[in-house]
């Protein structure tokens, strides 16, 4: 009996030739992420403590992007400490203010395919776009990596999801992945690992995949892995890294189920406030007035995002009483909506572009809800509060929906505005 | 601890991190959080909380961000355990890490608000003390059991670094 790949990843990390669903073991990680928010300034007392140093620099990644810019002195003092733990124990991969900590993990290819590769966030589980084992824990969990390279892990189930078909225009992985959990419910996928395949996934490029693996996390899964193909080589070609194709699932693997969905019949959807997996046809939505929109996180802010929401808004200006926000996902995804005209394109329809980081998402950075307030968002999560006021309201949604909406002051099918028949 | 006894407070499905521990207060430590546990979900839940009481939450209890003062702070705020039918991955492995044994109860839907419990967490028991009803608790695997007897991750990382030195 095979294994899939997520147990192979573990069965080479906990030094056994074989692991099956359940089992726990001790694994080596290959490489860690830890943040500003969840990082140091939580475990570097407790490193202390036990005597011990950074079990490996070169493997450990540091970004600070919950809390910059600074926006008091509470936050200054959190990067402050960033800064400090990185200076003694010699962290050379550390970013600060140059982008979301997911972001940079594939967009500076920290991971290979096959890795084993822990963050010290729930959205760590973004980096399985590029065929490693990506998953999310907490600051406890970070400490014992951090100090030992170690951590435990139960094998999870896998579960096959195949998409087959092309996703029509003005339709992207984000409507895919609502639509996905919307049928499956919050807690579809929990303690699974998400196996992506399939002719839709094939043909969508890294960025687009990476919404996929990102909003696993909003399904309850251990993980999202996209086994590295084509597309993956090519990426990581682009980046002087040159590795094979694979490693893949084996043919014999047992999975625990497969999800079958046709990406031709995915229409562009959005989720209601309070509930992610409260999901509905955009065209459905109802013309409750909106406050808010906003561009922005790992979910929804890398080039591409930047992109499609500039295919919207070219031409157009966001309604009044509409403050449309955009939070950059890097330096180097604003770099090239700047080079590319996009930039240009977003702020003549009125968008205010605000600095690369975490931003509003979380309810910490700038641009935060005030109650009452209603916002539509190409973010992962919408729990009440979750970007500021627990009087505000915000629902998801993907760029395209997020700059149409902007632009008629309530939720829309965004292609009425890319000239495409619905 | 073996035994608890206590009083309940019922939640229902996917009780979010972002409501247990709101982002905006994640600048401060972990006394000032405390004060503001539940708050997204039940304002002044902090203040009403008695010492030794109950959470009994359905299904994916603690979804959400990474957040390990979500747990610490209910912790904190003097809750005892929580048992619930299932649990987000992360905040059931943040509860193992800082010793706070998550009970996952398939039946914990029919344990009602203001009920009091008597907990065996070694046995996984769990008895409705006015009715006398008992729950089960899944078995939690020997290693996690390990992490457990340790106190936490961070007392089994002392005892093995210490014992390695």
């Amino acid at each position: 009996m095979g294994m899939t790949l997520a147990e192979k990843i573990i069965a080479r990390a906990g030094g056994r030739d074989v692991v099956r669903p359940d089992d726990v073991l001790w694994v080596e990680v290959d490489v860690a992420m830890t943040h500003d928010s969840s990082g140091p300034r939580r475990f570097w007392p407790s490193l202390r403590e036990l005597g011990v140093g950074v079990w490996n620099p070169e493997k450990l990644v540091i970004v600070a992007d919950h809390y910059v810019p600074a926006a008091d002195v509470g936050s200054a003092r959190i990067l402050q400490t960033t800064r400090e733990f990185v200076k003694e124990y010699g962290i050379t991969r550390f970013h600060e203010a140059e982008g979301i900590s997911h972001t940079l993990m594939v967009e500076k290819a920290y991971v290979r395919p096959g890795m084993l590769y822990v963050g010290g966030d729930s959205h760590s589980l973004t980096a399985g776009v590029l065929g490693c084992l990506a998953i999310g824990v907490g600051s406890t969990d970070m400490l014992g990596i951090v100090a030992t390279g170690r951590t435990w892990l139960r094998v999870p189930k896998t579960i096959r999801v195949l998409i087959d078909g092309g996703l029509p225009t003005g339709v992207t992985a984000k409507d895919l992945i609502l639509t996905i959990i919307g049928e499956q419910g919050m807690d579809g996928g929990l303690y699974r690992v998400l196996e992506f395949g399939g002719e839709a996934i094939a043909g969508m490029d890294i960025e687009e995949r990476s919404v996929l693996t990102n909003m696993c996390a909003e399904i309850g899964a251990k993980s999202g892995i996209v086994p590295a193909d084509a597309t993956t080589v090519a990426y990581l070609a682009d980046r002087d890294i040159d590795v094979p194709t694979g490693p893949v699932s084996d043919q014999d693997a047992v999975f625990e189920t497969t999800w079958g969905y046709d990406a031709s019949a995915v229409v562009p959807v959005v989720a209601r406030p309070h509930k992610h997996d409260d999901v509905v046809a955009a065209a459905d939505a109802g013309e409750a007035p909106l406050s808010r929109a906003y561009i922005g996180a790992c979910t929804g802010a890398k080039y591409g995002d930047l992109a499609m929401a500039a295919e919207v808004l070219a031409g157009r200006k966001v309604a009044p009483g509409v403050l449309l926000q955009v939070a950059p996902a890097s330096r180097a995804a604003l770099r090239q909506a700047m080079e590319s005209g996009v930039a240009q394109i977003l702020m003549d329809a009125g968008a205010h572009i605000l600095s690369t980081g975490c931003g509003a998402c979380p309810g910490i950075g700038t641009g935060v809800l005030g109650p009452g307030e209603v916002c539509i968002s190409t973010t992962s999560r919408n729990a009440r509060g979750r970007m500021g006021s627990p009087d505000s309201e915000v629902w998801l949604g993907s760029p395209y929906s997020v700059a149409a909406a902007a632009v008629a002051g309530h939720v829309v099918d965004p292609r009425e505005m890319l000239a495409v028949p619905v | 601890m073996t035994i608890i006894e206590g009083k309940v407070w019922k939640f229902g499905d996917n009780v979010d991190t972002d409501v247990i521990v709101p982002g905006k207060y994640l600048i401060g430590d972990i006394d000032e959080i405390a004060e503001h546990v539940m708050e997204g979900i039940r304002p002044g839940f902090a203040e009403l909380v008695n010492k030794g009481d109950v959470l009994v939450g359905g299904k994916n209890f603690g979804t959400g961000s990474s957040r390990e003062v979500a747990p610490r702070a209910i912790q904190a705020a003097g809750v005892s355990a929580i048992v619930a039918e299932s649990f987000a991955r992360i905040f059931f492995r943040n509860c193992i890490n800082v010793g706070f044994v998550p009970l996952e109860c398939p039946t914990a839907g029919e344990i009602e608000e203001g009920q009091h419990l008597h907990i065996d967490t070694v046995a996984g028991e769990i008895t409705v003390i006015e009715t006398g009803i008992s729950h089960h608790a899944l078995k939690l695997p020997t290693e996690i059991g390990e992490i457990l007897e340790a106190g936490g991750l961070e007392p089994l990382l002392k005892l093995r670094i210490g014992g390695r030195t």
